[in-house]
């Protein structure tokens, strides 16, 4: 099986974000980390291969630091990255990020795609939905485990409130995969040494502009939510934050 | 075409996804501010009962979209028969609840009309004439105001719980219901979806629990886990946790709170180490009482904490536990 996985890179879980002047975006001077989502989509990937050989490539757009992103997917095992180059590719919405990523593969053939369910950043949960209706195949999302069987794949979906569905889908395919599919691995020494000689074909942005319109959406403000709430913020010592919590629930929640 | 709003209710095997009322209630908002005319759709086969039951709000019109094909469920066949629904009847702006069914086909519908979606809004602006979405971003950190650029149809999924399903106006007498019937021909439809089942017999029935003590990223390792136990041994309560802590196999995914797991609304729930991320949120939010323990001052579980501390839980719980001893005696 030959797969895809898209990934992307967002900003560390616990860093401290803050806006840009114009309050349209963050500041880019964070620290950055794979898309969590996207982690469980490439090892999901690797195991795939495992199983039925094949080949793994893994796909980001974002700026020159986001080679890092691939740079551990190959270490982890992926065979070979494509990387779209350039600042350009950070404010691009679902569907001019999956215009951008079809141009970029449009000489490929691929078995599967898979993406993280949704990101971290934008959380649209709409980059691989968009991709599978552009190039015109089935998709299923929410993806908890993946089977190959005669016609294609029969694939876990996750619905809500503990109730699941299998669904047989032909290949090619796209999937969005959940989080906790697998167990991530971690890179090894060889692994880290191997992914320096593996190949990374970059696409600058004039490639697939072509394929590539203008935002359908616009981000008019981005802020610091407003909170609803009247919180009572308890300080002290431990020991202290620990008797004010209890008072509070004795007296107020009325709990204790 | 005068400017309208289509709300297209969710359906599961003849029932109606009671998510479907918030949108709804979301329409009824919108319309009221702009003056636009408000419509509902339910697309399913054999729909027109679940149609007459959503007549009964205040709308201009209600729409069955029928088709055989449309059940079970596909993203092909329900992307297809409401792209030739709205070919046939436009609309500026079409609403839906975002449950995992919207989300696993409005982006395919919504690129298939040539247009966008502005996916998990928590409400709406309107101002001078503009409509702006607002959405979380960043897990919740910051919220955005979102413009349509294009055209439309507009579409706009709203997250669970953003608007009061007891909002929503009944209507003075019944609003129309027309039957369209919609062409999904032989060989559209490429997924074969299996019985929907529910894993495992759940053990653990967090939505009955008035006190729950959860746990999340922040406490780091597996054998931590035990201080929240004891906390919620304490405190008489049930322990649960963020999705992470599942995914990892700390806790058995019956514990799991969130939109993949379960939907309190307990007496108190203590958050220990949770960030709260808006998958979290939609889990939890509706308890009467909320403590939060976080050393981020800026995670977003302090936004809609009754009672919030800023601090490393591992100082905080073993003192807290003492106290709570203490004070039951």
């Amino acid at each position: 099986m030959k797969i895809l996985v898209c990934m992307k890179q967002v900003p560390q879980k616990d860093a401290p974000l803050k806006l840009n002047e114009a309050g349209t975006w963050i500041r880019e001077d964070v620290s950055y980390e794979v898309n969590e989502p996207d982690a469980y989509a490439l090892e999901e990937a690797l195991r795939q291969k495992e199983k039925h050989t094949g080949e793994v490539v893994v796909v980001t757009a974002g700026p020159a630091r986001a080679q890092q992103v691939l740079r551990e997917a190959l270490a982890k095992g992926a065979d070979r990255a494509i990387h779209l180059e350039g600042d350009g590719f950070v404010g691009l919405d679902a569907y001019n990020t999956a215009r951008a990523i079809a141009a970029a593969i449009k000489d490929e053939t691929f078995d599967l795609i898979f993406t993280g369910l949704q990101s971290d950043d934008y959380g649209y949960a709409q980059t691989g939905v968009i991709l599978a209706e552009i190039l015109g195949w089935p998709h299923a999302t929410i993806i908890m485990h993946i089977e190959k069987n005669e016609g294609g794949i029969r694939v876990k979906r996750e619905l809500e409130a503990g109730f699941f569905q299998f669904v047989d889908v032909p290949l090619p395919a796209v999937l969005t995969i959940q989080s906790g599919i697998n167990k991530l691995r971690y890179a090894t020494l060889i692994g880290i040494k191997q992914a320096k000689s593996k190949p990374l074909r970059k696409v600058a942005m004039a490639e697939v502009q072509s394929a590539v319109g203008s935002n359908l959406q616009k981000i008019e403000k981005l802020y610091v939510p407003q909170k609803s709430k009247n919180t009572e913020f308890l300080e002290g010592s431990p020991a202290e934050v620990a008797k004010k919590l209890v008072e509070r629930l004795k007296n107020e929640v009325r709990v204790i | 075409m005068a400017d309208s709003i289509l709300v297209v209710v969710e359906q599961r095997q003849g029932k109606l996804n009671r998510v479907s009322w918030e949108t709804i209630a979301a329409g009824q908002a919108i319309a009221a501010q702009t003056g636009w005319t408000l419509e509902a759709a339910v697309a399913g086969s054999g729909v027109a009962a679940l149609a007459g039951e959503v007549a009964g709000k205040r709308l201009a019109k209600v729409y069955a979209v029928e088709s055989a094909r449309l059940e079970p469920y596909t993203p092909d066949a329900l992307a297809h028969g409401l792209k030739g629904f709205l070919e046939k009847h436009p609309a500026s702006l079409v609403l839906m609840p975002h449950t995992y069914q919207v989300r696993d086909f409005v982006p395919k519908l919504a690129t298939a009309l040539g247009s966008t979606a502005i996916t998990d809004a928590v409400g709406y602006k309107y101002e001078g004439g503009k409509l702006l979405f607002t959405r979380q971003m960043f897990q919740g950190k910051f919220v955005a105001d979102v413009s349509f650029v294009g055209t439309g149809p507009c579409f706009v999924t709203f997250q669970n719980g953003a608007f009061r399903a007891d909002k929503v106006e009944a209507a003075g007498s019944a609003a129309p219901v027309e039957t369209v019937n919609v062409e999904v021909p032989d060989g559209l439809v490429r997924n074969q979806p299996q019985e929907v089942f529910k894993e495992a017999k759940q053990a653990v029935d967090l939505t009955q629990a008035e006190i729950i003590v959860s746990v999340g990223r922040g406490i780091k390792e597996q054998k931590n886990i035990e201080i929240a136990k004891q906390l919620a041994d304490a405190l008489g309560g049930e322990l649960a946790a963020s999705r992470p802590i599942c995914d990892n196999g700390w806790l058995p995914m019956d514990r799991q709170i969130g939109s993949s797991g379960q939907t309190v609304a307990p007496k108190l729930y203590l958050a220990l180490g949770i960030s709260g991320a808006i998958q979290h949120i939609v889990g939890m939010k509706g308890a009467k009482s909320i403590v939060a323990i976080n050393k981020d001052s800026e995670a977003p579980i302090f936004e809609i904490a009754d009672y919030a501390v800023v601090g490393n839980l591992f100082d905080i719980v073993p003192p807290l536990i003492e106290e709570v001893k203490k004070a039951k005696g």
